[in-house]
């Protein structure tokens, strides 16, 4: 026993050192990850198994009125991307004028929740696209309200985000209003992250909108992070105390949007003469928006 | 002629298959603190039963897979079942003669020092938890102990493992 013991605390120590020092052990992970997927399916199915059993024991009357209710919403929604696809031309126009660099529009495609990291203190959801399916670590994620998180790990068939409020995550915002720079920290808990790091002077009020920069290369620039809850500024301080509510569900939602990053050949093009969204424009970014739910609710 | 060597081995695999499902099946927020930990009773039950097959390699391997599917750093549960399947070594006899009671508390004491082993690792990390509420685990599964050690024997017995 003693000799196994010795061998097992080696282990033990040398991969504590490995993955906390170096981080040299991302492949391993991968490879278990890829093994543990199926574990994660398991779990998931008694919630699928009570979603299943909403969706088909419902009344006649609510099915009717909740397509009804989801029609009106489809309606409202696609109206207003409609206004959206001539701002988003006239902006082109705008930067061409400016001699900026041109807009470029990011690709999203739809990954379903399959589990929830079980440490409360970790804030992670296991998705069920992987590198197959073109997840790169650090790749951003968004839902219906706002960011998400990251990819921090990616096995064959699943991947591992971080969410923005583990503890361990950072992210470069600005404020909608005004465009001051700050950064959001997680916190720990899922319904607040910290700005830290804000002075006392610096122009930010409660009910502002915190959007990411897009400083640091890591998230692309304009998606809702958090609104500011809780400012508390201290004379005796340095820095205020800024809290923020993330505008995603994090701790609802079921399917989120993976972004791949825009390459050139999809850079939005400044329109032809005079203030007009062209055809291809509008219905692209109608289409573009819509998941591909399809295939992926028929997985096992 | 009684068979010699492992029998039903399938048997153990099959229940560390099952506490892992429990491990990370979704629970609503407010009850995620008071989830046990089901890969550790289950193998302490398994090293009071079968001393010579459940051990110290085990634990080491249960805690890899656990720390892959949990996130968390490579090796941070592999050290607390590491030590908790070498506590457990130390003190089946004792424990195989204790009343499901007194083996309900030192199941206790064993799961806080597993917890406790985690905290530290995650220390290390960075991350930590709010106060004492790191602990409410092993008072969970103290409770629980009693349901897995007889559903555990039962099983055991009725499959004949050794």
């Amino acid at each position: 026993m003693g000799l196994r013991l010795l061998l097992a605390v080696f282990v033990v120590v040398g991969l504590i050192i490995a993955d906390l020092r170096f981080n040299s052990l991302e492949s391993t992970r991968s490879v278990l990850d890829t093994l543990g997927a199926p574990i994660y399916w398991v779990a998931d199915l008694p919630t699928r198994f009570g979603e299943w059993g909403e969706l088909h024991i419902q009344s006649r009357a609510r099915a009717l009125e909740e397509n009804e209710r989801l029609t009106l919403e489809n309606l409202v929604l696609q109206g207003r991307s409609q206004q959206m696809a001539a701002l988003q031309a006239e902006n082109v126009r705008l930067r061409a004028l400016l001699n900026s660099t041109a807009l470029l529009r990011d690709d999203v495609r739809v990954a379903e929740v399959l589990g929830v990291s079980p440490d409360p203190v970790r804030h992670q959801l296991v998705l069920n696209k992987g590198e197959l399916d073109g997840v790169f670590v650090g790749q951003p994620i968004i839902d219906a309200d706002g960011l998400v998180g990251q990819i921090v790990e990616v096995s064959a068939a699943t991947s591992r985000a971080l969410l923005i409020t583990d503890a361990t995550h950072s992210i470069p915002v600005q404020v909608n209003r005004n465009g001051v720079r700050a950064i959001a920290e997680g916190t720990g808990s899922l319904g607040s992250l910290e700005v830290r790091h804000v002075s006392a002077t610096t122009d930010i009020q409660v009910g502002d909108l915190l959007e990411t920069s897009g400083l640091g290369g890591r998230f692309p620039g304009g998606y809702p992070v958090a609104v500011v809850t809780v400012i508390e500024r201290d004379p005796g301080k340095l820095f205020a105390h800024v809290l923020a509510k993330p505008s995603a569900a994090l701790d609802r939602s079921r399917h989120v949007l993976l972004i791949f990053a825009s390459q050139d050949s999809r850079r939005i093009e400044p329109a032809s003469g005079p203030l007009q969204a062209t055809p291809e424009t509008t219905t692209d970014a109608i289409e573009d928006k819509t998941p591909d739910a399809t295939p992926d609710t028929q997985e096992p | 002629m009684v068979q010699e060597g492992a029998h039903g081995y399938w048997l153990i695999i099959a229940s560390f298959l099952v506490a892992y499902v429990l491990a990370v099946i979704p629970m609503p927020q407010w009850l995620l603190w008071a989830r046990p930990e089901w890969v550790a009773l289950t193998l302490i039950y398994w090293t009071i039963a079968l001393p010579h097959r459940v051990g110290i390699l085990t634990g080491l391997v249960l805690g890899i897979i656990l720390d892959a599917l949990e996130g968390a750093v490579l090796g941070q549960n592999a050290f607390a079942l590491v030590v908790v399947a070498l506590l457990s070594l130390t003190l089946y006899q004792r424990l195989r003669v204790f009343s499901i009671l007194q083996q309900a508390g030192t199941v206790f004491v064993l799961l806080g020092i597993n917890q406790l082993v985690c905290q530290w690792v995650q220390n290390l990390e960075g991350v930590g938890s709010p106060g004492l509420l790191f602990l409410l685990p092993a008072v969970s599964g103290a409770l629980l102990w009693p349901v897995v050690f007889y559903t555990l024997r039962r099983l055991r017995r009725y499959f004949m493992v050794n």
